[in-house]
């Protein structure tokens, strides 16, 4: 697993990894009821913004608070910062109602990331549920970036209605080409849709991987990922090859305030991002 | 047509036989069709009586509620490998959904008649079958508590719809007369 500390963040050192930096909203799309991604520019345009897949930053509306979200873009594409949010809470509800040239605090990247290095030589399963498949959709691009470094890669995604896909353009997009299982499924649906309806975890019966030479990558409802650690399980997948990303209240991101404890691990500082033989018996502790 | 050797073939390919003996199978083979759906036509209609069910070996099948004054909402679509329908096993033996087929659709179509005597003949049969076919039931019935989670909704889309609940069944509830006969 690979750990990006933050003072790599958009080319130079940050001297206070507490002091948010100054981004415009360069552009807002909206994806479905409620979720919308923000594009971010930092104030200073030639300045880069490096991040690993699966790394999270702060981002502050000024005046009503600081929500932890994932990066959702190309870490290809430095220049503009995506951000992918579901307008659930005050400050969520706030993002959704900004528009280009509002100004953002920016705090991050922090956390660790997929590991994209280990998976090399590997099949790879990504499995996503809802909003889910936003963390991992810079994963999905890093891997297409280098798709020969990689064995069979499987997208394996789970959304509530037809209506409800995200991204669903480049889903489809990626369901073209030769070299990559991408495999839809939703919970209901009416009988205008051609496509699967049923769990997600049904979807990693249709194989199309080796499961000794398979590392899966997990994000979704932490119900969904037990269940989907399970059938993974079933298919020969062992704990050590499954990464799962989980969210809880961070607040500082950093590992100082302990909102985000998770038994004896932040999720700010040591996740989001967690092989899951490290976390296994934390992860069916109802207390935690 | 296929031969009940070559029935016997397509049994031992489909995932539900994996496991089973060669016995069983055969004896299975003796009440087996091969059958071939084409887009939109239905495998079985709810209400029908139900003396068949299907392994499904290529294609996908769309298990169906009918609601009334709308389209039919899909429940769960089954594909290669997955075993469709156990009305013929339970008593009053009548089909619950509707099931279309959604492109072309190759399948075995089991005689549940045929199938059902087989097993109340020879004991050591049934018991494997079964024992079969209820991991298949329980596999479904664990993906349908899943569905019905509806886990990739947000906590607050619950409070939501408890709320809606609690607002049409105070609705339904009449309300109490008065002492005074207001």
């Amino acid at each position: 697993m690979q750990t990006i500390p933050h003072t790599l963040s958009w080319g130079h050192d940050i001297p206070d990894p507490m002091r948010p930096a100054r981004f415009r909203v360069e552009s807002v799309q909206h994806e479905l009821t409620g979720v919308f991604t923000v594009g971010l520019k930092p104030l200073d345009e030639t300045q880069t913004f490096e991040f690993a897949p699966g790394q999270f930053n702060m981002l502050y509306q000024f005046g009503v608070g600081e929500v932890p979200i994932s990066v959702s873009g190309d870490p290809a594409r430095p220049t503009t910062l995506l951000h992918t949010i579901r307008a659930v809470g005050s400050v969520t509800n706030a993002l959704q109602r900004v528009s280009p040239g509002t100004m953002l605090g920016v705090r991050g990247p922090f956390g660790t990331s997929w590991p994209v290095a280990a998976a090399e030589g590997s099949d790879l399963v990504i499995l996503a549920g809802g909003i889910g498949l936003a963390p991992l959709r810079p994963l999905i691009y890093q891997v297409l970036a280098n798709r020969s470094r990689f064995g069979a890669v499987c997208i394996f995604y789970g959304a509530r209605t037809p209506d409800e896909i995200l991204y669903r353009d480049e889903l489809e997009q990626w369901r073209g080409r030769f070299d990559l299982t991408v495999e839809v499924t939703v919970d209901r649906a009416g009988s205008d849709w051609l496509g699967r309806v049923g769990v997600v975890t049904k979807l990693l019966a249709s194989k199309g991987f080796s499961p000794p030479d398979t590392l899966a990558c997990l994000c979704g409802p932490e119900i969904m990922m037990r269940y989907a650690v399970l059938a993974l399980h079933d298919q020969g997948v062992g704990d050590q090859q499954i990464y799962v990303s989980l969210e809880r209240n961070m607040k500082c991101a950093v590992g100082f305030c302990g909102h985000c404890q998770f038994g004896g691990a932040f999720v700010c500082k040591d996740g989001p991002v967690f092989r899951f033989d490290t976390i296994a018996e934390r992860f069916d502790t109802r207390e935690i | 047509m296929a031969t009940i050797g070559g029935l016997d073939r397509l049994l031992a390919e489909h995932p539900f036989f994996n496991d089973m003996s060669e016995r069983a199978r055969g004896l299975i083979a003796g009440c087996a069709a091969n059958r071939v759906f084409h887009d939109g036509e239905y495998l079985m209609r709810e209400g029908e009586p139900s003396d068949t069910f299907f392994l499904v070996r290529h294609g996908a099948v769309a298990v169906e509620v009918n609601a009334p004054g709308g389209s039919p909402l899909v429940l769960e679509t089954l594909g290669d490998g997955d075993v469709l329908g156990w009305s013929w096993l339970v008593p009053p033996y009548r089909v619950q959904f509707d099931c279309r087929a959604v492109g072309l659709v190759r399948a075995l179509s089991i005689d549940g008649k045929c199938l059902r005597g087989k097993c109340e003949e020879d004991a050591s049969l049934g018991y494997e079958f079964l024992s079969h076919f209820v991991r298949v039931m329980a596999e479904r019935l664990t993906a349908t508590r899943l569905q019905m989670l509806d886990i990739y909704g947000h906590p607050s889309d619950y409070v939501e719809a408890q709320n809606r609940v609690a607002i049409e069944t105070a609705a339904m509830v009449p309300a109490k007369p008065s002492p005074n006969g207001d």
